[in-house]
Order: C-alpha cells, then sequence, then structure tokens
C-alpha cells in the first residue's frame, strides 16, 4: 500500500493549518476594495473637512464667486457646480438617445452577423481614452463650432455636452443592452402572438418591461458623465461662472480639481477646498451607484430572476 | 452475512435546511463485496451515499446526525482528515468528468496532489490503473491526448482509472453507467465484477437488472428511510417488505 | 429571436370575416395594418440611425486623429526623446513611462483582484462578507478617476513620502483597475464547471489544490481578459497620475520607482495645455494621440477577441 494510515496523523495537522493560511491569504485580500473605499472616503474627509472650520458649508455650496487665489478668497462652488450640472445633463441629451437606441437595434433588429460585428466594435469603443476625446474636442470640434455657429470661443458647455455624450454612448448602449437581454423572450412572443408588430412589441412591452434596467444604465451613465475629467478640462473652457447659455464656457468639479491641485499649496485652504469638493464629487457617485444598484436588483425581481 | 464491515451508517438522519433528505438509516457495506443502492428517484440513495465520502460536507445549510464509520472509525471526527477520507472512499460520479487534460495528466493528478513526485512510479501507476480499469488497450498509444476526446465509455473507464490510482479502499459509484450506452454499460458492470476482488464497492443504480446482476448486498430506499436491506437475492426473490416488493415488480418508480 | 410576421391574405381573411360581424364597433381593418408597416419601418430606420450616427461619430474620431497623427508619427517619433522645447524629436520616453505604469498597476492589481474572485468564487464566504465585499467592488468602480488621483496624492504622495513618482502612480492606477479585474476574473471562475472541482475534490484534493490546478488553469482566458482590458484602461487614464506620477520633461531614465515618469495620457494634456509652440506641439500631440489610440484599441482588441473567441468555444 502507497499511503500507510500511520502517516495520517502527522500529516493531517499540517495540512489543516496550511488550508487555513490559504483561506486567509484569500480572504483577507478579499476585502481590499472595502479597504480602499473605506480609505478614500477617510482621506477625502480628513484633507477636506478642515475647510469647514473657516468657510461655513453653506456658503461653500451655495456661493457664487470662487476666487480660490484672490488675497481674500472665496470658495463658492455654485458656479462649478452648475457647470457640472450643465454639461452633464446636456450629455445625457446627446447619450441617451443615441446609446438606447443603438442598444435596442443591436439586441432586436440585428441579425446574427451584425450582431457578431456590432457588440464587440461598441465594446472596443468603449475603451478610447477619455484623454483622445478631449483632444479631439480641443482640435477639431471647438474650431469648427465656433466657425460654424460663429460662437465667441468653441470651448463651451455646448461642446462638452456634445463630446461628453459620444464618449458615454457605448458604454449607455453596452447597459441598455444587457438590460434588455434580460426581458424574457416570452413577452416579446405573447406580444407577436397577439397580432402585434415588431416596433409594436418592442416599444410597448420590451422597453417599458425594461425600464429600471435601462433607467439603470441612465443612471450609471450619468454617473460616470459627470465624474468625467480630462475631457471636460480640455473643452469646457475654463470660466468658474455661472452659464447663462449653453455656448459659454464652463468649469465643472472636476476640471476645477485637476486643473487648480496643481498650484494649491499642501494643507492651504485651497488644498482643503479642492478636497471637499472631491468630497462632494464622490459622494454624489456613490448616492448615483446605489441607487443603480437599489433599481437593478429591484428590475432583476421584478422580472423574476434571482441573484 | 458475518464478513468483515468495511462501514457502517448508524442512525444517519441528514437535513438541508430544515427538510429531512435521510430519516434514521443504518446499513452496513461489507469488505470485497458490491452493495447497491436502489430506489425511485429522489429517495436519498445520491445523498446517502455523498455521506460516505462527505461529498455533502460542501452542501450550506445541512446537518447531519448520527454516525458513519469507515473501519471503525468516526468519519466525521473533528480530528479526522477529511482529505485522507476522500481519498480511502474514492467516487465515480453520474456524468464523467475527466479534467480538461491529457489522459495522462488526468491520471497523475490524484498521485501529484497526494504526494507522490518519482517520475517512474508515477508512470507505473498510471499504466498499472489503466489496465485495471480496462483501459490501456484502447488508449495506450495516445496518452498524451486530451481526455474530452474519447467516448464517453471510455471517459468514465478513466474516471474510474483515475480514482484507482490514488488506491482507495471503498469506491462509491453513483450511477455510474446513467448517461452511458449499453455495450459501454455492461462493460463497467464487468468492471465492477474484477474490482470488487480488491475493493469494497458501493453502487448506486435506478436500473434495478443492474443491481441485481453485479452487487451481493442492495439497499432499497424509499422516501429518505432505508426500507430493506440484504442480500441481493433474497430482496429481489422474497422481500420482506410490502413496498419492496412494489418496487421490484414494478407497481411504482 | 427573430420572427417574420408578414400580415398575409391568408391570414387577414377571418379577422374581416369577424370584424364584418362587429362591423360599426372598432376592428382592425387592412387600413391599420398598412399604418403599423409604416411606423415600424420609420421606427426601425430611427434606430437604425441611432447605431450609424453612434458609429459614424466614433469612426470620425478616428478618422481625425489618424490623419492628423501619421504625417507625424515614425519610427523616430516612437523612439526618440523629444527635443527643442518639445518641438521635435519623438515621444520615447512618454511611451516608456506609461509601460512602466501599466506595468506597475497589473503587479498591484492582479494578485489583490485574483484573490478576491478566488475567495468569492471558491470560498463561498457567508452573506455577509459577500455582501460587505460586492459592495466594495461596485462602488470602488464608480469612483471617479480625479478622486483616486487625489487619494493617491494625500497617501502616497504625501502620506507615505513616496512623493510624485512611478510608485504612487502605479499604486493609483492599480486600485482603479482592481474592480475591473476582479470581475472578469470571478466571471471566469464561475464558469469552470463544478463537475471538475467535485472530481478532485473525490480523489481527496484539498481546496487550495483543486484551486490551484484545476480551477485557475481553466479560467485562465477569462483572467487574462480582464488583464487585458486593465492594461487598456491603465494606459489611458490620466487623472490619477497628474498629480501622482507625472511630469512633463524629464531628463533621463527613471532611475528608481521613485523617479517621475512622462506618460503618454500626460504628454498629450500638457503639450495641448502648457505648450509654448502651440504648432509644432499640436502635431506631435496629434502624433501622440495616434500612438495611445492604437494601443489602447490593440491592447483591447486583443481581450474582446480572446472573449469572443471563449464564447464561441464554450457558447
Amino acid at each position: 500500500m502507497f499511503f500507510p494510515s500511520s502517516f495520517v496523523p502527522h500529516i493531517m495537522k499540517k495540512l489543516i493549518s496550511r488550508e487555513r493560511i490559504y483561506a486567509a491569504a484569500f480572504g483577507i485580500p478579499a476585502f481590499a476594495c472595502l479597504f480602499f473605499l473605506a480609505g478614500i472616503t477617510l482621506v477625502l474627509f480628513k484633507e477636506g473637512l478642515p475647510l469647514f472650520a473657516k468657510v461655513r458649508p453653506w456658503d461653500f455650496l451655495s456661493g457664487t464667486a470662487w476666487y480660490p487665489t484672490h488675497e481674500d478668497p472665496e470658495f463658492g462652488i455654485l458656479p462649478l457646480l452648475a457647470g457640472s450640472l450643465w454639461v452633464t445633463a446636456g450629455a445625457m441629451l446627446v447619450c441617451l438617445p443615441l446609446g438606447i437606441g443603438s442598444a435596442l437595434y443591436i439586441n432586436e433588429i440585428a441579425g446574427n452577423t451584425q450582431k457578431a460585428v456590432l457588440k464587440p466594435l461598441v465594446e472596443l469603443l468603449a475603451g478610447i481614452p477619455s484623454i483622445v476625446f478631449g483632444f479631439f474636442g480641443m482640435v477639431v470640434v471647438a474650431p469648427f463650432l465656433q466657425r460654424l455657429l460663429h460662437i465667441p470661443t468653441g470651448l463651451c458647455a455646448f461642446t462638452a455636452s456634445l463630446i461628453l455624450g459620444i464618449m458615454a454612448v457605448p458604454t449607455v448602449c453596452s447597459l441598455s443592452d444587457d438590460a434588455l437581454s434580460y426581458v424574457p423572450a416570452s413577452y416579446r412572443e405573447a406580444s407577436l402572438a397577439l397580432g402585434a408588430t415588431r416596433w409594436e412589441t418592442l416599444i410597448k412591452v420590451v422597453l417599458p418591461a425594461a425600464g429600471s434596467g435601462i433607467s439603470t444604465a441612465a443612471i450609471l451613465g450619468f454617473s460616470r458623465v459627470m465624474g468625467e475629467t480630462m475631457t471636460v478640462l480640455m473643452v469646457s473652457g475654463g470660466a468658474a461662472i455661472i452659464p447663462r447659455s449653453f455656448f459659454q464656457p464652463v468649469r465643472p468639479l472636476t476640471s476645477t480639481i485637476a486643473a487648480e491641485m496643481g498650484e494649491a499649496a499642501v494643507g492651504s485652504t485651497h488644498y482643503q477646498a479642492l478636497f471637499a469638493i472631491a468630497m462632494l464629487l464622490f459622494t454624489l457617485t456613490l448616492i448615483f451607484n446605489i441607487a443603480a444598484e437599489i433599481l437593478s436588483r429591484r428590475y432583476r425581481l421584478k422580472l423574476g430572476l434571482q441573484r | 452475512m458475518d464478513k468483515e464491515i468495511r462501514m457502517r451508517a448508524e442512525g444517519v438522519n441528514f437535513f438541508y435546511g430544515s427538510r429531512p433528505a435521510l430519516k434514521d438509516v443504518n446499513l452496513e457495506i461489507y469488505r470485497n463485496q458490491v452493495t447497491a443502492i436502489i430506489g425511485p428517484s429522489g429517495c436519498g440513495k445520491s445523498t446517502f451515499i455523498r455521506l460516505l465520502n462527505r461529498m455533502n460536507d460542501m452542501v450550506p445549510k445541512s446537518r447531519l446526525e448520527g454516525r458513519i464509520f469507515l473501519d471503525g472509525d468516526d468519519i466525521h471526527d473533528p480530528d479526522t482528515d477529511v482529505v485522507d477520507i476522500r481519498r480511502r472512499v474514492g467516487m465515480v460520479f453520474q456524468k464523467p468528468n475527466p479534467f480538461p487534460k491529457s489522459i495522462f495528466e488526468n491520471i497523475k493528478y490524484g498521485l501529484e496532489i497526494n504526494g507522490m513526485r518519482d517520475k517512474s512510479v508515477i508512470e507505473d501507476k498510471v499504466v498499472d490503473s489503466l489496465k485495471k480499469a480496462v483501459l490501456w488497450e484502447e488508449v495506450k498509444g495516445r496518452l498524451y491526448d486530451s481526455a474530452l476526446r474519447l467516448s464517453g465509455g471510455q471517459q468514465q473507464r478513466l474516471c474510474i482509472a483515475r480514482c484507482l490510482a490514488v488506491e482507495p479502499e471503498v469506491i462509491l459509484f453513483d450511477e455510474p453507467c446513467a448517461s452511458l450506452d449499453p455495450i459501454s454499460t455492461s462493460r463497467i458492470e464487468e468492471l465492477l465484477m474484477e474490482l470488487k476482488q480488491e475493493y469494497t464497492i458501493v453502487i448506486v443504480t435506478h436500473n434495478m437488472q443492474q443491481a441485481a446482476r453485479v452487487s451481493g448486498n442492495t439497499a432499497f430506499f424509499l422516501l429518505g428511510e432505508m426500507v430493506e436491506f440484504g442480500k441481493t437475492q433474497d430482496i429481489f426473490t422474497k422481500p420482506r417488505d410490502s413496498r419492496t416488493e412494489a418496487y421490484i415488480t414494478g407497481r411504482f418508480g | 429571436m427573430r420572427r417574420k410576421i408578414r400580415v398575409s391574405g391568408a391570414f387577414r381573411e377571418p379577422f374581416e370575416r369577424t370584424s364584418a360581424r362587429h362591423a360599426g364597433k372598432a376592428s382592425v381593418s387592412a387600413g391599420s395594418c398598412r399604418n403599423k408597416q409604416a411606423a415600424q419601418k420609420a421606427g426601425f430606420f430611427l434606430l437604425f440611425c441611432c447605431i450609424l450616427m453612434t458609429l459614424l461619430f466614433l469612426g470620425s474620431i478616428i478618422y481625425f486623429v489618424f490623419a492628423g497623427g501619421s504625417k507625424v508619427v515614425n519610427w523616430d517619433f516612437l523612439t526618440q526623446w523629444p527635443r527643442n522645447a518639445m518641438t521635435e524629436g519623438g515621444i520615447f520616453p512618454a511611451l516608456l513611462g506609461t509601460f512602466y505604469l501599466t506595468l506597475g498597476a497589473v503587479t498591484v492589481a492582479l494578485p489583490l483582484g485574483l484573490a478576491c474572485a478566488v475567495y468569492l468564487c471558491e470560498y463561498t464566504p457567508g452573506s455577509l462578507a459577500l455582501n460587505a465585499i460586492r459592495i466594495g467592488i461596485n462602488n470602488l468602480a464608480g469612483v471617479p478617476s480625479v478622486v483616486f488621483g487625489l487619494f493617491g496624492l494625500a497617501v502616497f504622495v504625501k502620506f507615505f513620502g513616496f512623493g510624485v513618482s512611478l510608485l504612487s502612480g502605479s499604486l493609483t492606477l492599480g486600485i482603479l483597475i482592481l474592480p475591473g479585474i476582479i470581475s472578469a476574473s470571478q466571471e471566469a471562475l464561475m464558469a469552470v464547471p463544478n463537475s471538475l472541482r467535485e472530481a478532485s475534490f473525490a480523489l481527496g484534493a484539498t481546496r487550495w489544490q483543486t484551486i490551484k490546478k484545476i480551477v485557475i488553469p481553466q479560467a485562465l482566458p477569462g483572467i487574462l481578459t480582464g488583464v487585458i482590458l486593465g492594461i487598456g484602461r491603465a494606459a489611458g487614464e490620466t487623472a490619477p497620475i497628474l498629480f501622482t506620477a507625472a511630469a512633463f520633461y524629464t531628463r533621463r531614465y527613471p532611475q528608481s520607482p521613485f523617479s517621475e515618469i512622462m506618460a503618454l495620457p500626460y504628454h498629450i494634456y500638457a503639450l495641448m495645455t502648457e505648450g509654448t509652440h502651440p504648432r509644432q506641439q499640436t502635431a506631435i500631440a496629434y502624433g501622440s494621440a495616434l500612438v495611445l489610440l492604437i494601443l489602447v484599441l490593440l491592447i483591447s482588441g486583443t481581450a474582446v477577441f480572446i472573449r469572443q473567441r471563449q464564447r464561441s468555444i464554450y457558447g
């Protein structure tokens, strides 16, 4: 016999402790994401909260003057917030119709060969770096729009919305496509069997059924666009004013941080203010993510899928 | 019936969550004999056999009451190494599950994980196992081909060879022929008759005729209870329980 | 699922007979069928336009970058150092820096990510731990990249004192790509059929042996896809390295992980915003953008290709 039983007691003690070590070796890094998330929260709050000893939170959030480098600095982020919201909303106007429409096409209308080409293509395009979009916007689109629309500068909220919107389309398209594929075939079959056209089925049955799933895609798209930095940095114009029209330059929250962090001395009020902005940004995206998660879970439960 | 007892189940109750799957099972497995477990679908036979090598440990929220002994030792004793139990009590599954590796590698795996390093010894053992599983003649020219290219019956014999290589004492067969054609099935049944001379075999089968063909003792399970246990001949010709008789004669199942 | 529903004459007749019986009440008639068909044609066309516009827009970006960049990119451009206040020469140090950064990021993210995926998949922790980990992954994935940059600044650059360096940048990028690697690895591990694990356990293997020798090798293509996608992402990100690693110009090759480095995406940004000679520097920026685009598309393309092949083999 190759495996004498007398070996066993000695080996077994070694094996037990070794297996526990392995389990721990995997278990501890598993919490890394949570750990980093907590770490980010901690760091942002640690560096950003001290601002509110010097500036009242209400003044921070609603103040309309952002002059961090003046003799008598002012830290009102309303113009920055407004800039973010304008640009993000504008981008949504572009990316939602295009993204959801493309997803509908790929999911419902495209044949198998088309699907096999389009799906990977969209995935591929989702990977184009944001700096390339920003560069393209700055060098090609902005001058073009400036000439075309006779506006003082092409670097404005409109251009930024346009570019951001196009950038977000592959993401919204993929997420919506996933949501649509969860809708059971039985819904479609039932509708067609009643004499509805495919288009009617799509609009009146599939789309409503996928409603929460697509809303999730929209919320996540919104969150990503709001968090986007490089594109807006290069294209939105950089003026920290509350825009009155789409064609004015703006400075969203993200580009403020990116543009000014280099100049702010560590530990200075400016530095803390930028961290405070990051706190706000982080909290907002966290809220959106959680909302999307809840919505997505409710969507899957509604369709009868257990997760 | 007083041959040596290899494994014994005593008062075994098994629960999935709060649902009882096995109720008060008492059973003896005798050395160098084939013990068959028969019964209709859902009667608990697979659940029971998987307790014998503690595969059901991995089912969440399950609970075992009662004891199971291997050579007199309680296999659920906290001091016992479950990994060692699984080596000593091998298992062949319903659907052949060779690893996506070569035929040689499939068998080598079991040896490696149990500490064997010597290449020449490994080679000998691989050949030996393949011969015992009556697969050697068919694969000796292509040991390094992928195991997935073999037919269903060949794959199952490979799984048996893989199991034999680690020198188990008891081999559990969980409906091993369920996904095989009749010719492969009869080959495996012949193999079982050969193997019982060296190993103790427990086979779960939904095919009564198979149980009658290969086994020395048979246990009849119904709805989680072991209704009757005895010599195969007795069970099939003069069953003591009316339920056994009903199943044997095909009134249900 | 495609069904061609054609309203043929044979189908319509019984309907019309019924509607004749219910004459006067609202009923489906041949006319409205035609309207429905028209509406469908219009609707489908609209959707087709959506995907067309999407592809056109994205295609035009690629076109313009190619058009502008191909004038500049050649072998010298890729292998030489910048000269003359960044108006001539090449982008070699930026390429090198990007390479080092992505290597560093993967070195951080792969072990952590794989360990997490293995734990989630193979050690099936209780639902409390499972949910906690999942929340961590999903929310970390949604954090804006500039916030990662600030985190890296405060923690690696300042607190740990690594300074603006390759190390700080790699660590920051590593955390950024971590959720992606975990998701891809988890998917790959879960796709390994359970029957293989059972076979291994039944032979007396421990959990670690099963994972190391059976599960991970089988899941390798999926894990690789995740890593490749992570590389692509790390190569293209700018905001995380703005304050943690990147410099506009370094005189020498990086001497140690603590040196500042140039990086391709940052190079584009700096040329356009800090450059002093816009005309020549825009040209170089075009070239850099082209190189970055090709790099990222090649990397993503490889990953997508592997994934498609996996799907077609295993369905």
